[in-house]
């Protein structure tokens, strides 16, 4: 118990003091995973719609293999990014492993199953209210997906903040990919993850709950910017 | 479109550090959980101008990034492995560096009495009989294959222990971490004990045996099978290490007024 309050001590000291070091990987952090969910929901968002507007045969085989990648191990997808991205491996001449930018490639394909499938339960719901409208207005397949993705945007955003939320506290890929290097690939949960081995447990919890105050933060900030969760409107 | 986006991003972000020679050294968690590492990198730095990155793993994780070319070099303790790792080619040689000590750990009122031991093979003899809680790395690294042959001189197979054999599969801090929570008996490396910060009831019992000596090497990684490899900038790098300004370094580091690394590298 007493650890949780010399945790807390050591969060509040690391962020009076504006260590630079702290703020040095927590903006890689945010960076990182900003970066990956922003890419994620390009690509996620629009499939999501996609699949609830579009009808074909393996449409269910579609939407069942994309619900089950929301459960991939971090570990699994930082192992097969690496493969593919060590000087051995077949992108090995881009010269991308231990770089923020693995990090990111590993984020988003740990992000993007489960921003999409988020995104295709909302959307599908409003497809079914907005179905013979639609159809009656003789909208193109381009059309009746942007509309779907307008409307359905505050469900999108708890889409996409549920991806902020599965990259930012992610270790275990960014682990292998990043290599944890100090000044190049550290962020908040490796620093975690190795300030623990080190038996350095204020120190781990207390960065454990930086990386709670921002994701707080960040999840605050796209209230307020969305203007979602304000008093008088639901 | 969003592959373009994708392609944007990627080089965007792919923020290298232009001009300064950079070397990736992958090393083994006790080498950088001494913190030897904060000592020696700023030095190189600013007398060589060369950065080192590290990239902090197992010894068999570390090899294998050296065999695949994603390292410039590989320190590791681990001699076997190594020497195969050269035979292999992975490596143009091994060059020892120094050395540290394993010591074995366990609760404070020694319940198997391994302090007055003569031997580490008598110490863990002493542990199997009293059938204490013992905690193993079990991840294959330079540590446990130590450990592995320690026990096999000892003439004890560990697994006949049972229940109170814990292979972890854990790096030395979790492991040390496992063994402070269970109030278990564990060979650690010196370096990583004193500097350990959750050391709870656990205490250290047993140490100077010659067998529990550590020798760490340094494997620059073949410049023919991996062109892209910083080879020249490796062999400054070693050449310092091995020289002088390494060697006073290294003897000079201590941590609560223990030396933990005796240089014992030749220089040519």
């Amino acid at each position: 118990m007493n650890e949780i309050l010399e945790g807390l001590v050591e969060a509040a000291k690391l962020i009076a003091a504006f260590d630079p070091e702290l703020v040095e990987i927590t903006l890689r952090s945010l960076q990182v995973t900003i970066t990956a969910v922003v890419i994620a929901a390009a690509i996620g968002l629009p499939l999501g719609a996609w699949l609830a507007v579009m009808r074909f045969r393996s449409r269910r085989l579609v939407i069942a293999i994309l619900n089950a990648l929301m459960g991939l191990p971090p570990v699994v997808v930082g192992l097969i990014v690496y493969v593919l991205l060590s000087r051995s491996g077949p992108f090995g001449v881009l010269g991308l492993l231990f770089t923020p930018t693995a990090m990111i490639i590993a984020q988003v394909i740990i992000v993007t199953p489960l921003i999409a499938s988020i995104a295709h339960q909302a959307i599908r719901d409003l497809w079914s209210e907005y179905h013979d409208l639609l159809i009656s207005l003789n909208t193109t397949k381009r059309q009746r997906v942007a509309t779907l993705l307008w409307d359905a945007r505050r469900a999108l955003l708890t889409a996409c903040l549920a991806g902020f939320g599965r990259g930012i506290g992610e270790v275990g890929a960014i682990m292998i990919v990043g290599g944890n290097i100090d000044n190049a690939t550290r962020v908040l949960t490796t620093a975690i993850a190795l300030e623990t081995g080190k038996g350095n447990f204020a120190l781990a919890l207390g960065l454990g709950f930086v990386l709670i105050a921002l994701a707080i933060a960040v999840n605050l900030l796209m209230h307020s910017l969305s203007r979602t969760e304000r008093s008088g409107t639901w | 479109m969003i592959t373009r986006t994708l392609l944007a991003c990627a080089f965007a972000l792919s923020t290298l550090p232009a001009m300064a020679e950079t070397v990736r050294m992958a090393v083994t968690t006790s080498f950088e959980n001494s913190g030897l590492a904060d000592v020696l990198l700023p030095e190189i730095q600013a007398e060589l101008g060369i950065e080192v990155e590290l990239l902090v793993v197992g010894t068999g994780q570390a090899l294998r990034l050296g065999e695949a070319g994603d390292v410039d070099a590989v320190l590791v303790h681990s001699r076997p492995a190594e020497i195969a790792f050269v035979e292999a080619g992975h490596a143009t040689h091994w060059r020892e560096i120094m050395y540290n000590d394993f010591v074995l750990i366990g609760p404070s009122d020694d319940p198997a009495g391994i302090s007055s031991a003569q031997t580490a093979a008598d110490a863990l003899a002493r542990i199997a009989e009293a059938e204490a809680l013992f905690v193993s790395r079990g991840d294959n690294s330079g540590t446990h294959q130590k450990e592995l042959a320690l026990w096999a001189s000892a003439g004890v197979d560990p697994e006949d222990l049972g229940s109170a054999y814990n292979a972890v599969g854990a790096g030395m801090g979790a492991a040390l971490n496992t063994a402070s929570g269970l109030n278990a008996y564990i060979l650690s490396d010196r370096a990583t004990w004193l500097t350990f910060g959750n050391q709870a009831d656990l205490a250290l019992l047993f140490s100077g045996d010659p067998e529990m000596f550590n020798p760490y090497s340094l494997l620059p990684v073949n410049p023919d099978r991996h062109p892209h490899v910083n080879n020249a900038a490796v062999m400054q790098l070693e050449d310092w290490l091995v020289g002088p300004r390494g060697e006073e370094l290294i003897n000079a580091y201590t941590v609560e007024g223990q030396t933990l690394f005796v240089h014992s590298a030749v220089p040519q």
